[in-house]
């Protein structure tokens, strides 16, 4: 299935999506949307693990190991990220990060 | 012929969608965007024949965190309502920063040669993948298993006492 696509296509695609991500987290005013942005680098980088695997180990499973953990981290942080927002959103009626500086010195 | 077909649609849909996600100024449409990358991404590993992969990619990913993404955005902000962006400046500077960066790394990686390994299709069924997760002899994961399960326990909880509402004390 993999024929006369290298491996490097694949890790361009990651690239571009990466630094897609840093850009939205950099640019973004709006705390959920500065979270997709980290969806996007977290995705990005199972991108990698995966096409690694498959192209250079393809009979090991590391990759889909690596891959797994890091869906169960990322699912943890969105759960957690939200909390947070919520709460930030219910003290301050809005989730602009320019808004909360509460605990700003 | 098809395969590469497939993997430059899906290629494409990906980086236009992550675009449209960081820069769409509506938010509940950015979530939709990122719908679309994280589907495009399973179709990625589909392609590499790594089923199992991809399901569950569709499943957590976009089955979860997406819908939970919307119902915070639903529960946060108004679905007319427009994103404020950052300055003019600070964009400008961010994009410089990231086409840098992006600029970098793409060169180091087209440099690279890679060897693929030869062999045939592997296969790997389910079974395979969730005794090597499970084992705890050589090659095996069962460590970080147990620690990420910890973690979602831990993380759950929190998200419980952080989201539930204070009960206040004056009335």
């Amino acid at each position: 299935m993999i024929q006369n696509i290298p491996l490097s296509y694949y890790l361009v695609i990651s690239t571009l999506m990466f630094f897609i991500g840093i850009y939205g987290f950099l640019t973004r005013r709006n705390l959920i949307t500065m979270l997709m942005s980290v969806e996007l680098i977290l995705n990005s980088v199972n991108i990698n693990f995966v096409a690694f695997n498959r192209y250079l180990y393809p009979q090991q499973l590391e990759g889909h190991f690596f891959m797994l953990i890091v869906i169960a981290v990322a699912a943890a942080e969105a759960a957690v990220a939200i909390a947070i927002i919520i709460n930030i959103y219910r003290n301050f009626k809005s989730i602009d990060v320019e808004n909360v500086d509460e605990m700003k010195y | 012929m098809l395969n590469q077909v497939m993997f430059f649609l899906f290629g494409a849909m990906i980086v236009i969608f992550s675009l449209l996600t960081v820069t769409s100024r509506k938010v509940l449409r950015a979530a939709v965007y990122l719908l679309f990358v994280l589907i495009s991404t399973a179709g990625l590993y589909f392609a590499l024949s790594y089923n199992f992969l991809a399901a569950v990619q569709l499943t957590v990913y976009a089955g979860g965190i997406v819908v939970l993404i919307i119902f915070s955005i639903l529960l946060t902000s108004h679905v007319s309502e427009r994103a404020v962006m950052a300055p003019l400046k600070q964009s400008l500077l961010s994009a410089l920063a990231t086409v840098a960066g992006a600029t970098l790394t793409l060169l180091t990686i087209l440099q690279f040669g890679f060897v693929p390994s030869e062999g045939t299709d592997p296969y790997f069924n389910i079974t395979d993948i969730g005794n090597q997760l499970i084992s705890y002899k050589r090659d095996g994961y069962a460590l970080p298993f147990e620690v990420v399960s910890v973690l979602l326990l831990a993380a759950m909880i929190g998200a419980i006492v952080v989201a539930k509402k204070e009960r206040t004390l004056k009335k």
